[in-house]
Formats: structure tokens, C-alpha cells, sequence
């Protein structure tokens, strides 16, 4: 419990941060993120610029800024597209019968063949590099995971006594679906966007390691690690804060997942 | 008896290790989209063949000077006319078929035909025509003198081809170099070996593999591994020192003929618009382009000509690096802030990058340019053939192109009646001093119009085994010429 605690309170924090981040530099970045200053590229940590300069001499900060809202940004939507569509087919299967359910669960497994960021490589390499292809891309590759959890926690639920009960007294298999099976998975529902979050700024990353995702000259954490790689040997700092924004960033999901989930689950209680 | 084993063992495998050093593979940054220099603009094509593959009546060498290769010796008539080559005999190409007179007379009638699709045409307009007094000997007529007839038959676009295996060269190439081909894993890979019916000296290596990594940090990592044995153009300026620390490689800084532009569309809006032209070229600080992209290695150029080649005037200061007077001039022309450009970015490094540092420049004189990366075969394809876009950075490699800005089409679409006047006495004129001055008018005239932005020259960073000999440390043509290659003993 206590353990659980501190997950929540340091993943919140650790969260919040880089959403406050993410939200500043919509207005404010130490300097515009995409300004170059050639006569002092390359620059070490000062008071002038904190996280120094990459090779065109933009400030690291603010590039790292500018990049969390990109990051959450494609991590948001594709979050909302898996969960939109996914959720929804899950309850589906679960409630629709054998034939339903079947369909659902085999188009998902196959879906689940693929390794997911293989999917998202052929998807954006499909349409095209760039931001939106790669929010569809990771989007598309989190549905069949929001199916699969909705649909094992809505059969689990379905079979308690309320349900039962809910179905006695006459309630249409909709109504037993929205207003008591999906309300008491909620939780893990919720649980489940947190890691899929993180799992989706990961692959936003990636992708934009590889150039199909965020395009320059707008910044993306992926793209500034690939950057780097040729001046590690220079500036191995460079190379040093986009990778550690990407792990506090995963980090801090994945605590606050698990520190919700020891709250919520009521197992766990 | 121990001893013995181990001095034998120890004798092996000095032995197998000599024996390995025979064979080269090089790093090169763009797969050639074919193999047939007579028939395609990429540099990449020459880099591969140029020399090892096919050969020429003559050739450029190291320096950048005129050599004999299939011709022995020639002479050419006082009036500048008529080029008599001697060519060598006994000349046999890689399938068996004869080189001989008739072989020039269908390879230049080739590349001048009507239907050509030589990627420099012009090289072989002024030929009027070819004769064969004997299979040994060619005589070649021209329509007027031209200054840069010789130079023109050494490069790539002007090899001897067989007539035989002409249609099928693209993928199977054919020549009378001192290697052959043996086979081109797409993606990846193109190995030759030593073509052992060769007329002249043979090469000392064996086999040769060039091997395509366009990313610039696989390119350090293949290097630093000893998985090549030689990055000629080295796509990773910034990883050089870490290089240079290390004493198993050689590292070369030489120059090429690459002049690296941002290349406009000038039949589009608002390219058409000298005033924009010059606007773009104030707005962009070349030093300050040349730290950012190649580490500092290259020289800033001012028009489409190269410090290192005959006449070259510098012009780099008719553009300072000034935003305001670029503001000035984008306000005059009627450019509005916020306007929006798509610059098109080919794969090499210096594309990629300085796309995002020009980027970078345009948007403080209030334009913006949307970057969009495209593969080596889509902008030879969109850009180079339909000349389908607003701008490009990209990297012109052929020696002392002046002419394509005198074509009736070219992908930028310059037309410029002063500026074809100009060539077409340039080409003419036969006193050499004449010939440099109108080279500099020809600078002068193209600073003038500013056509493209003329960025920089880019440096030959070359990289390779320090046991290696005989690599080329500047690059006069685009070329990976590895005929005199060879290991230190």
C-alpha cells in the first residue's frame, strides 16, 4: 500500500512535469526550439543555454520542450484512437455472442502477429512520414490491445451476481454493457491508457529515430537521438537528455499505471 | 615438433593474411539507380564504373587532366576541327567483342542521336561526325571548335560501349575496363572482379565490392568496425577526428567538383522573380551553413563553379549573409511574410541537414519551408526528370558544368538568352585567354541571376585502412577510380 502510494505520487509528478512542460512551450521556450545559432553550436550546459546546443546551436531545452509536446501530443491521440475504437469492439465481443466475438478476437490476434512497431513502420512508411501518420499508425496498433482487455475483464464481470441481477429485471444487453459492465472495468481501463501511453511514446520515438515520424525542423525526441548519434564522440551530452526524456517520460507512465492500479484494483484494496 | 607446427601455422596464416589483401570493399553514400553512364545522370553510376568498367578514348585522371586511355595518342588540327585518335589494338571487351574505330563511330553517334538519352548530350552536339580511315584509327569533325571537346570524351557519359550489350548495360554493364561485373545485390551491394583479358597493366586488386550506407552514423560504425575498407566520401565530417585519432585509417580532406546548391524552380512562383532569388541567397550565411552541415569542411561559392577549376572568379561576396536586405528585397517583390516553400531533400547527409539549417534561415526573413525528404530514385524521378518542385539542395558533381545553365531544358528551368549567348562563345573561342574570360563572364552572369542559391563546394572527406595506396584524395569528376588501388605490403 505504502508502495503503492509513492508510485502514484512520484509517476504523478514525474507526469505532471513533463505535461507542464509539454503545455509551457506552447507559449514559452527558453528560445525558439527551431533557432539556430551556428556561432555557438555545440555548446556545453551554461546558464545561457541549460542542456547546451545541438550542431545547429538550438537550444537543447528548448528542443526537449517543444519535443514533449510532440511526444504527448502523438501519444494522446493515438491513445484516444486505440481506446476509441477498441474499447467499443471489446464490449462488442464480449456482448455479441459467439459469432461476434469470434470475429473480433481472430481480426485482433492477427493484428497481434505483427510486432506492434512493425505495424506502425508499415503504416507510416505506407502513407507517408510525418506527425498524423504516426498518431494513426501507433493508433491503429493499440486497438486490438483495448479489445482484448475490455472484452477479458467485460466477460469476468459479466458473470457477477449484479449483472445477473441487472439482467433479470429486464435491462437490454446495451444498457447492462454501459451502465454496469464498462463502469466497473473502468479502472483497469484506465490503468491499461497509462501503459499504452508510455508504450506509445515509445514508439513515437522510434519512430522518429528511423524518420517517419515528427519531421524536422520540428523537434521530436527520436529524431534529436538520432542526431546525436554522429557527434557522440563531441557531445555525448546530446545524445544524454533526449534518451533521458524519454525514459523519465516512460517512467513516470508506468508509475503512475502501476500506483493507479494498486489504488483502484479492488483486489488490491 | 611443436615448434615446427607452430612456425608453419604462424607462415599460413601470414600467408592467408597476404593473401586477403587483394580485395576492396568502399563505402559509397548512394546506390547508382543503373549501371549505364551513357544513358543516366547520377553521379553515383560513374562512381561505381568510371574507369574500372568502362573506359573512354581518353580519361580524366587524379588532377583533373586529360589522359589516354582507349586512344593511344591523338592529334587535333591547327584550326581546332578535326581530332585524329589513335586508338590501341587488340582492345577486347568484358563479353568478348572487338574495340575498334567502328565501336567510337556507334558510341558517339549513340550518345548525339536524336533519341539519345545521354544525360550530357551537349558534350556530343558538336560533333558533325565520325570517320574510320582504318578500324585503329578515329577521326572525329566537328561543327566549330570547342574549347571543351577533350576534357568532355573523358568523362563517364562519353565510355565506348559495345554494341552487342548496349540494350542490357543498365543492369549487366559491359566496357573494356580492368574490371568486371559480377553482381549487384539491390540495396546493398555491387561486386566486380578483375577482368583478366584486360589490354592494359593489371590491377592489383582481385575483386571489388562497393557496399551503399547512406546513413551517416552506419557509416562511422561500418568504418570504425573494419567491415570497409575505404569511405572515398565519407557522409560523417563531424565523426572525422575520432577517426583521424585512430591509426588504422587515413583520413584525406581533398576537394571535388560538387557545387551545392538550393536549387529553385525558377518557372514557378515566386522563383521567376529575380529580386526572390537574390533575396534567398542574402538570407542564407554560407560559413555559418558549412560549420553547421560538413563541420566546417568546404568553401563557400558564389556561382556554379568550383574554386579549384581554371578561370574561377570569386563572387562569394555579391550576396553577404544579410536578413534585412533580404526582407527588403522579398517585401518589393510582393512576397508576403508566412509564405510558404517546399524544399524537396535528396538522402545525403548535407541535403538533409542543410535543408534543416536553410530552413532555419528563410523562416527569420519570413519564409517558411516545408521540408519533406525523398528517396535517391523519387527525386531523380519528380525533381531531376519532371522538375516537379519549388526547391532542392543538391549537390552537382559533374567537372565545370556551365552548360546545363544554357540548356533549353534543365530541371530548374533557367532560360537566359545573355547567358546562351555567352556559352556559345565560350564554347567558340579557341585563344585560351579568351576562353577564360568568358568562363568568368559566365560566373559573373549566373551570380547575376542567381538562379539557384549557390551554396558551397563540398569537400572529398575521404576515409580509408592506412594500408591502402593509390586512392584518389580529390575528386576532379565523380569517380571511385580504383584501377591503381592496391595494399602496402
Amino acid at each position: 500500500m505504502k508502495q503503492g502510494r509513492l508510485n502514484l505520487v512520484l509517476g504523478g509528478a514525474i507526469t505532471a512535469l513533463l505535461v507542464g512542460m509539454a503545455l509551457a512551450s506552447l507559449v514559452w521556450t527558453p528560445y525558439p526550439p527551431t533557432h539556430i545559432d551556428i556561432v555557438h553550436r555545440l555548446a556545453a550546459p551554461s546558464a545561457a543555454h541549460w542542456l547546451g546546443t545541438d550542431p545547429f546551436g538550438r537550444d537543447v531545452l528548448s528542443m526537449i520542450m517543444a519535443g514533449a509536446r510532440s511526444s504527448l501530443s502523438v501519444a494522446l491521440i493515438a491513445v484516444a484512437v486505440g481506446a476509441g475504437i477498441g474499447i467499443p469492439l471489446g464490449a462488442l465481443a464480449a456482448a455479441g455472442g459467439e459469432w461476434v466475438d469470434q470475429a473480433v478476437m481472430r481480426a485482433s490476434d492477427l493484428a497481434f502477429a505483427f510486432p506492434a512497431l512493425l505495424t506502425a513502420v508499415m503504416i507510416a512508411a505506407l502513407a507517408g512520414p510525418g506527425e498524423a501518420n504516426a498518431m494513426l499508425a501507433i493508433g491503429i496498433f493499440n486497438i486490438p490491445v483495448f479489445a482484448r482487455v475490455t472484452r477479458g475483464a467485460a466477460l469476468s464481470v459479466r458473470e457477477r451476481d449484479y449483472i445477473t441481477a441487472a439482467r433479470a429485471v429486464g435491462r437490454s444487453e446495451t444498457a447492462v454493457m454501459l451502465r454496469h459492465v464498462l463502469p466497473n472495468i473502468s479502472a483497469m481501463l484506465l490503468v491499461q491508457v497509462t501503459i499504452q501511453f508510455a508504450l506509445a511514446i515509445v514508439a513515437d520515438a522510434g519512430l522518429a529515430y528511423v524518420g517517419l515520424g515528427t519531421q524536422p525542423p520540428d523537434p521530436s525526441w527520436g529524431r534529436m537521438l538520432n542526431d546525436a548519434q554522429t557527434f557522440v564522440f563531441h557531445a555525448p551530452l546530446l545524445a544524454v537528455f533526449p534518451g533521458l526524456a524519454i525514459t523519465l517520460a516512460v517512467l513516470g507512465l508506468n508509475l503512475l499505471g502501476d500506483g493507479l492500479r494498486d489504488r483502484l484494483d479492488p483486489r488490491g484494496r | 615438433m611443436i615448434r615446427t607446427f607452430a612456425v608453419v601455422l604462424a607462415a599460413l596464416l601470414a600467408a592467408a593474411s597476404a593473401q586477403a589483401k587483394d580485395s576492396l570493399s568502399l563505402g559509397m553514400v548512394l546506390e547508382p539507380p543503373h549501371l549505364d553512364p551513357t544513358a543516366g545522370a547520377a553521379s553515383a553510376i560513374r562512381e561505381v564504373t568510371y574507369a574500372n568498367i568502362y573506359e573512354g578514348l581518353v580519361r580524366i585522371d587524379a588532377m583533373g587532366k586529360v589522359q589516354p586511355a582507349l586512344a593511344a595518342s591523338w592529334t587535333i588540327s591547327p584550326d581546332g576541327l578535326t581530332y585524329t585518335f589513335r586508338l590501341r589494338t587488340g582492345v577486347t571487351f568484358h563479353d568478348g567483342a572487338p574495340f575498334d574505330c567502328a565501336t567510337v563511330m556507334f558510341s558517339y553517334g549513340r550518345a548525339a542521336a536524336a533519341d539519345s538519352v545521354n544525360a550530357q548530350k551537349g558534350l556530343f552536339e558538336p560533333i558533325a561526325r565520325t570517320d574510320c580511315p582504318d578500324p585503329a584509327t578515329a577521326v572525329v569533325t566537328l561543327k566549330r571548335p570547342t574549347a571543351s571537346f577533350l576534357f568532355g570524351m573523358g568523362w563517364g557519359d562519353a565510355a565506348m560501349l559495345s554494341p552487342a550489350s548496349v540494350a542490357t548495360d543498365k543492369t549487366n554493364p559491359v566496357g573494356t575496363g580492368p574490371f568486371r561485373f559480377t553482381r549487384w545485390v539491390r540495396g546493398d551491394r555491387i561486386e566486380l572482379e578483375r577482368f583478366p583479358g584486360y589490354w592494359g597493366a593489371a590491377p592489383k586488386l582481385t575483386t571489388v565490392t562497393f557496399r551503399f550506407i547512406t546513413d551517416p552514423t552506419a557509416a562511422v560504425a561500418a568504418v570504425l568496425a573494419g567491415d570497409l575498407d575505404a569511405f572515398p566520401n565519407f557522409p560523417a565530417p563531424e565523426a572525422l577526428d575520432r577517426v583521424r585519432a585512430d591509426s588504422r585509417f587515413t583520413v584525406v580532406v581533398g576537394t571535388t567538383e560538387g557545387k551545392t546548391i538550393l536549387a529553385l524552380n525558377d518557372a514557378r512562383k515566386p522563383f521567376d522573380d529575380v529580386r526572390v532569388r537574390r533575396a534567398l541567397a542574402y538570407a542564407i550565411d554560407r560559413r555559418a551553413l558549412i560549420e553547421a552541415v560538413m563541420s566546417g569542411y568546404g568553401a563557400p561559392i558564389g556561382s556554379h563553379y568550383v574554386p579549384t577549376d581554371p578561370g574561377y572568379v570569386d563572387l562569394t561576396g555579391v550576396y553577404p549573409y544579410d536578413p534585412a536586405r533580404a526582407k527588403a528585397l522579398l517585401a518589393e517583390a510582393g512576397v508576403r511574410p508566412g509564405t510558404t516553400i517546399t524544399i524537396k531533400l535528396p538522402p545525403p547527409a548535407y541535403a538533409r541537414r542543410g535543408g534543416e539549417v536553410i530552413a532555419a534561415y528563410l523562416e527569420q526573413v519570413g519564409i517558411t519551408a516545408k521540408l519533406v525528404p525523398v528517396e535517391w530514385a523519387q527525386w531523380l524521378d519528380t525533381v531531376f526528370r519532371r522538375s516537379d518542385f519549388d526547391a532542392t539542395v543538391i549537390s552537382h558533381t559533374e567537372a565545370r558544368d556551365l552548360d546545363i545553365y544554357a540548356r533549353d531544358t534543365y530541371y530548374f528551368n533557367y532560360h537566359s538568352e545573355p547567358y546562351r549567348a555567352l556559352f556559345r562563345d565560350y564554347q567558340a573561342a579557341v585563344d585560351p585567354r579568351r576562353q577564360l574570360d568568358l568562363v568568368g563572364q559566365l560566373q559573373r552572369r549566373l551570380a547575376e541571376d542567381e538562379p539557384n542559391v549557390f551554396l558551397f563546394a563540398l569537400a572529398k572527406v575521404g576515409v580509408w585502412n592506412a594500408g591502402l595506396r593509390g586512392m584518389w584524395t580529390n575528386s576532379p569528376i565523380p569517380a571511385n577510380d580504383v584501377t591503381a588501388v592496391s595494399w602496402a605490403e
